[in-house]
């Protein structure tokens, strides 16, 4: 391995052109996926911000007692889809109105508002399916009049993230593609480089696993720097993006050093398939 | 030792190269392997050192078998040969010591063995006092002496040579012979392909003829003489 190692910063001093190249390419190739993902992971936060506000309420006749709606919010979140359920009586919903409309609370002076049971789901559970399921149980509780859930407004938040989820999936497996395919080329110019070193290793016995093995070095080395380098410049685009035009999340650190994997990962898919490749035409 | 079966070896798109060959070379033989350009003589040779598989037939070097070996088989068997070519094949940026020691370290030998052997070799050839330099920095004849050092360094018991004076002068392909003369004498075979007839005619060494693909000339077997076609 010390000798992988050596070869690896030889080369890093000998042609530090193209090694910069290399690197280089492999960031940029990177900071395209890394720019897509900040889009995708921004996307996919504003479309669990609205998630979050799934809700099923359901409405009870007048005149049920506060006990027995605290008895069946008691039952409903015991239902393993539900986070919550809270009651809110007469007198609640009446405030909540009053304080939601502002300059116009006077309109509900002396009005009469329905209670309710206000039902949250578990996130992932908040489906189209689960919440039309819960709906329905809830539903047959003897002073339950009503049940609104939005329905079509539920649909079509999934919908949304269904499209959202497939597009980014293909986007950046599409992605992925294309990095890998730009470092396999940038490490093949660095195989052909040392083609001539390569083919006296063969005439003196060398084995392929051992010419192979500075190759890999190299190519998780410069993966693991590309990486780097790509999410300095995600970074620098967020912030500024963040600056001037909208707010916006960044990975989280444990995303970002999967991404750091994942440029190594490639830099060594990338590497083997050339040196690979090399290895069985000469 | 080294035993070709009724080799044949044809590329797709340049025919065949060489054309039912059957030979045998002994332990501490020196053998000329000569002939026209195109004639077959380089494919032989890589069919020694498995460069080059037959399409059909049989080498059979130092126990390893054409048909049967495996990369890792014949990345072994070339720790056991020492190969040298016309152009040298030094690596332009290491010194000479970096560059014989280079077939030592890449087969895996302890760093406190490898200089001791690399001094050893370099003062066999005739080169103890260039082994800092840079091959740029060395003359053709000291250049192809570095590569028979590269080539010795894992005391082969064959030694190939293909064209190993084609870039030399007089004065230097004689100092290369003759350092393939004390090489061989040392019990290690050297089977070098060579144009040079001068040196075949001074020197009463087997010699292999080859045309075509195929051998017309062997002076080891005596009923091949009848059959010898001048080139």
């Amino acid at each position: 391995m010390s000798r992988a190692l050596r070869d690896v910063l030889d080369d890093f001093r000998r042609t530090p052109l193209l090694s910069a190249l290399g690197v280089t390419t492999i960031a940029f190739s990177l900071f395209a996926l890394g720019l897509f993902g900040l889009v995708a992971l921004n996307i996919r936060q504003a479309l669990e911000k609205l998630e979050d506000r799934v809700e099923i309420r359901a409405f009870v006749a007048p005149g049920t007692t506060p006990e027995d709606m605290g008895q069946a919010a008691g039952d409903v979140a015991s239902f393993p889809e539900v986070q919550s359920a809270r009651i809110v009586t007469s007198e609640m919903a009446l405030k909540r109105a009053q304080s939601e409309l502002g300059e116009f609370r006077d309109v509900f002076e002396g009005a009469v508002l329905p209670g309710s049971i206000d039902v949250q789901l578990k996130p992932g559970r908040r489906d189209p399916a689960t919440v039309k399921s819960v709906a329905e149980r809830v539903k047959r509780f003897s002073f339950v009049d009503d049940v609104r859930y939005g329905e079509e407004w539920i649909e079509k938040l999934y919908r949304l993230r269904n499209i959202a989820g497939i597009a980014g999936l293909a986007l950046g497996f599409a992605f992925a593609i294309v990095s890998v395919i730009i470092i396999g080329a940038t490490i093949r110019m660095a195989v052909l480089a040392r083609s001539k070193e390569i083919s006296i290793m063969r005439l003196v016995g060398a084995t392929d696993s051992y010419i192979r093995r500075p190759f890999l070095l190299e190519g998780f080395a410069k993966g693991v720097l590309g990486g780097l380098l790509a999410l300095v410049l995600t970074w620098i685009a967020q912030t500024m993006i963040n600056r001037y035009v909208i707010e916006t999340i960044f990975f989280t650190a444990r995303v970002a050093l999967l991404g750091l994997l994942f440029g190594a990962l490639i830099g060594l898919i990338g590497s083997a398939v050339s040196v690979g490749r090399h290895l069985r035409r000469v | 030792m080294i035993r070709f079966t009724r080799v044949s070896k044809s590329y797709p798109r340049t025919g065949t190269a060489v054309n039912d060959v059957s030979l045998q070379v002994n332990k501490g033989e020196f053998v000329f392997l000569t002939g026209a350009s195109g004639a077959g003589k380089s494919t032989l040779l890589k069919m020694i050192y498995m460069e080059e598989r037959p399409t059909t037939g049989e080498v059979r070097v130092a126990g390893t078998s054409s048909v049967t070996a495996k990369a890792n088989d014949v990345a072994k068997l070339r720790r056991k040969l020492g190969i040298v070519f016309q152009d040298f094949r030094l690596l332009e940026h290491r010194t000479i010591e970096q560059n014989v020691g280079f077939a030592l370290e890449v087969i895996g030998a302890p760093s406190t063995v490898i200089g001791g052997k690399v001094a050893r070799v370099l003062t066999q050839v005739g080169l103890a006092a260039k082994g800092r330099a840079l091959p740029r920095e060395l003359s053709g004849g000291e250049q192809q002496r570095a590569a028979i050092a590269r080539a010795l360094v894992n005391d082969p018991f064959a030694l190939i040579a293909d064209e190993p004076t084609g870039n030399l002068d007089d004065r230097a392909t004689r100092g290369i012979f003759q350092l393939l003369r004390e090489i061989n004498a040392q019990g290690t075979s050297v089977i070098m392909a060579t144009h040079n007839l001068e040196l075949i005619r001074r020197n009463e060494f087997r010699t292999i003829e080859m045309a075509r693909g195929q051998i017309v000339f062997d002076s080891a077997e005596p009923a091949s003489t009848a059959e010898r076609r001048t080139p």
